[in-house]
C-alpha cells in the first residue's frame, strides 16, 4: 500500500491517540515515520492468500476457572494509589 | 561460588542470610552509582525477607531445606510488579506506583526463598534495543565492559547487574522482540526467553500481549535453568499460560548433545560484523566438537519480513495497552481540569518519552480504518507464515543457530547517530523467534576487543530443555 505520510496525517493520528505534539515533534515524527512506514509497506509483497490471521503465536485453549467468589482488593486499597478520589470513588475529569 | 554451593551454605548456616543480604544491598548501591542498573534498590524489603527466612532457618523449619533459591538475590525488570516496591516499567507516567500485589513470577521465586533486591533499568515499557530509550528522568544503564557503551535492551539493567554482581544472583527479564537475548549478548551472560505462555504474565505491565514473555538472565546455563523451572507453569490468573506442568530444566544440564541436529541460519551472517561472525563460527565448532551435527539452512521470510511484521504487531498492541495510563487511578497525575480527553491528552503528552510517543503513533496508524488491513491484519497473516516456516524446520532440526546481534555493544555516541528505523533493524535476528513465540537462548561465545559476542539458539515450542542442554556446553 502506498501511503503519503504528511504532517497533517501524523497530527491526526496523534489526536486519535490522545497525544498533543509540539511543532518540533510533528516535524521529527513525520520525517521518521515516512522512512519507517515506507520500508514496512514492503510486506504487501508477501502473498498471504488463504492465510488466517494469527492473534497469538501458539495455539491456546480457552481456560476458564470456576465462577467462585475470591478475595479481591478492598475499596480502600484500590483507592490508595491516587489523590483523585471522593466519597469512596475515583474522581475523574468531566466526561461531558 | 556457584548458586548450588551458595544455597547449601545458607541452609547449613555457614553463611548468615541477613548479613549476606545487607552486603548485597551495599554492593548494589555501589555498583548503581557507576552503572545505573537499578531504578529502585529495595533494601528494606530485602532485609525483611532475609530476616523472615533467617527465623525459619534457625527454627529448623521443615520446608526451608527444600527451597531451591534460598537466599539467592533476584533482580526484577521494572515492568514486573513487586508488591510495595515502586514499579514503573521505566516510565515517568507510572512514577510513584506501588503495586498492591506480586506478579505470579515474584510469588513463585519468593516461595522458593529468593530475595528480591530491586527493579532494573529498561527502555520505557520495553521500547528499545539499547536501553537508551528510558523514560523521562530515568538513568541509562552502562555496559559492564565499557561505560561508554550500551547494555542492550530492553532488559539492559538486568543484563548489566547479572554480569557485574559479585554475589550469587539471577535476573528476571522480559522479552517482546529480543529484550532478553540482546542485553545478554552485549553483557556476556546467558539469557533465555521461553515459549510464549510458558511463564505467567500476570503482573507484567504489557508491551504487546501476544509477544511478551518473562525469562531469566544468569551467569550460567544452570542458573537460568533453575529460575526457569521455578517460574514456569499454568496460572489460573493468566489465560494465555500453557497448561503443561513445569519441567525440570536443570536435568538438561550436561546431557550429551551427540547427534543433536543444528540448522545454521545462513542469511543471519549477511552484513554483520566480521568479528561477531568469527566468534559465532567458533561456537558452532564447539558444538560440533561435542558431537552435534550442524548444517546450513535458509530462513528467508523471517529474515526478510520479520522486522516489519514484528514492529507493526508490537506497536499496534502497545498503542492500545498504553491507553490505560490516563493519570486517574495510579501512577502520575495532574491537576484535574478540562474535559476527559483534554486531561488524558495532557497526562500522556507530558509524561511519555519520545519513543513511546513514536510507537503509539505507529501502532495507532497501523490499526486505523483504511490502513488496518494493509498493515495490522497483513502482519498477523505473515506471522502465521513465519510460524509455519519455523515449524517445518523443527521437523528436521533440534535447534536453529545465528548470531544474537549483528554487532557487539555499540557506543552511546554511535547509537545517537542512528535513525529510529536503523535502530529497529538491529533486531533482525531476535524479532522472528519472538514473533513465533519460540524459546531462544543467548550464549556467550567469545570476546572481540574486550567486548562479549553472543550466539543465539532457537528451539521449537516448549523445547527449552534442548536449549539448556546445548547451552551448558558454554558454561554450566
Amino acid at each position: 500500500m502506498k501511503v503519503e505520510i504528511t504532517k497533517e496525517l501524523i497530527e491526526h493520528v496523534a489526536e486519535v491517540a490522545r497525544l498533543k505534539l509540539t511543532d518540533k515533534e510533528i516535524e521529527k515524527f513525520s520525517k521518521e515515520l515516512k522512512e519507517i512506514i515506507g520500508v514496512f509497506s514492503n510486506i504487501d509483497k508477501v502473498d498471504t492468500k488463504n492465510i488466517e490471521a494469527s492473534l497469538q503465536p501458539v495455539e491456546l485453549k480457552n481456560m476458564l476457572r470456576e465462577d467462585i467468589e475470591e478475595k479481591a482488593f478492598s475499596q480502600e486499597d484500590a483507592l490508595s494509589l491516587t489523590e483523585h478520589k471522593k466519597g469512596g470513588y475515583f474522581k475523574g475529569p468531566r466526561a461531558v | 561460588m556457584s548458586i548450588q554451593e551458595f544455597v547449601e551454605k545458607i541452609k547449613n548456616g555457614e553463611i548468615n542470610i541477613v548479613e549476606h543480604a545487607k552486603n548485597v544491598i551495599e554492593e548494589c548501591k555501589k555498583i548503581n552509582k557507576e552503572y545505573s542498573y537499578f531504578n529502585v534498590i529495595s533494601g528494606e524489603a530485602a532485609l525483611e525477607q532475609a530476616k523472615d527466612l533467617h527465623k525459619k532457618i534457625k527454627s529448623d523449619d521443615k520446608d526451608i531445606k527444600n527451597k531451591k533459591l534460598l537466599g539467592i538475590s533476584i533482580s526484577v525488570k521494572d515492568a514486573i510488579c513487586v508488591k510495595g516496591v515502586e514499579s514503573t516499567a521505566g516510565s515517568k507516567i507510572l512514577k510513584g506506583y506501588m503495586p498492591l500485589f506480586d506478579a505470579t513470577v515474584i510469588q513463585k521465586v519468593k516461595e522458593q526463598g529468593a530475595i528480591i533486591i530491586g527493579k532494573t533499568a529498561q527502555d520505557e515499557f520495553g521500547f528499545g534495543s539499547f536501553s537508551v530509550n528510558v523514560g523521562l528522568g530515568f538513568n541509562v544503564p552502562k555496559n559492564p565492559f565499557d561505560k561508554a557503551r550500551a547494555c542492550g535492551g530492553s532488559s539492559g539493567g538486568a543484563g548489566g547487574i547479572t554480569k557485574k554482581a559479585p554475589f550469587p544472583h539471577i535476573a528476571l527479564g522480559e522479552s517482546t522482540g529480543g529484550s532478553i537475548a540482546c542485553p545478554a549478548s552485549f553483557c556476556g551472560v546467558f539469557g533465555l526467553c521461553p515459549t510464549y505462555g510458558r511463564v505467567s504474565r500476570y503482573g507484567l505491565m504489557d508491551y504487546a500481549n501476544s509477544l511478551d514473555k518473562i525469562g531469566p538472565l544468569g551467569k550460567s546455563a544452570y542458573d537460568i535453568a533453575l529460575l526457569l523451572e521455578t517460574i514456569s507453569g499454568f496460572d489460573s490468573n493468566e489465560s494465555t499460560t500453557i497448561n503443561n506442568p513445569a519441567e525440570k530444566y536443570t536435568e538438561s544440564i550436561n546431557k550429551t548433545i551427540k547427534n543433536m541436529r543444528i540448522g545454521i541460519i545462513k542469511e543471519s551472517f549477511n552484513d554483520i560484523d566480521k568479528n561477531v561472525e568469527k566468534n559465532v563460527r567458533n561456537g558452532i565448532k564447539k558444538l560440533e566438537d561435542h558431537g552435534a551435527k550442524a548444517e546450513e539452512i535458509s530462513l528467508k521470510l523471517p529474515i526478510e519480513h520479520g522486522i516489519s511484521t514484528y514492529y507493526i504487531i508490537a506497536t499496534s498492541e502497545a498503542s492500545t495497552n498504553l491507553a490505560k495510563y490516563c493519570g486517574m487511578r495510579y501512577g502520575i497525575s495532574e491537576k484535574l481540569e478540562g474535559s476527559f480527553n483534554e486531561y488524558f491528552t495532557k497526562v500522556r503528552s507530558n509524561n511519555f518519552g519520545a519513543e513511546a510517543k513514536r510507537r503509539i503513533i505507529l501502532g495507532t496508524f497501523a490499526r486505523m480504518s483504511g490502513y488496518r488491513d494493509a498493515y495490522y491484519i497483513k502482519a498477523t497473516k505473515i506471522r502465521a507464515m513465519i510460524v509455519n516456516e519455523y515449524k517445518k524446520l523443527f521437523k528436521k532440526y533440534d535447534a536453529l543457530l545465528s548470531p544474537t546481534m549483528p554487532i557487539t555493544a555499540p557506543r552511546f555516541s554511535e547509537i545517537e547517530k542512528l535513525t529510529p528505523l536503523q535502530n529497529y533493524m538491529m533486531d533482525v535476528m531476535t524479532v522472528s523467534p519472538n514473533l513465533a513465540g519460540l524459546p531462544h537462548l543467548n550464549v556467550p561465545v567469545g570476546f572481540e576487543n574486550n567486548l562479549p559476542v553472543g550466539m543465539m539458539l532457537t528451539a521449537d515450542h516448549l523445547q527449552e530443555g534442548k536449549l539448556i542442554q546445548l547451552g551448558s556446553i558454554f558454561g554450566n
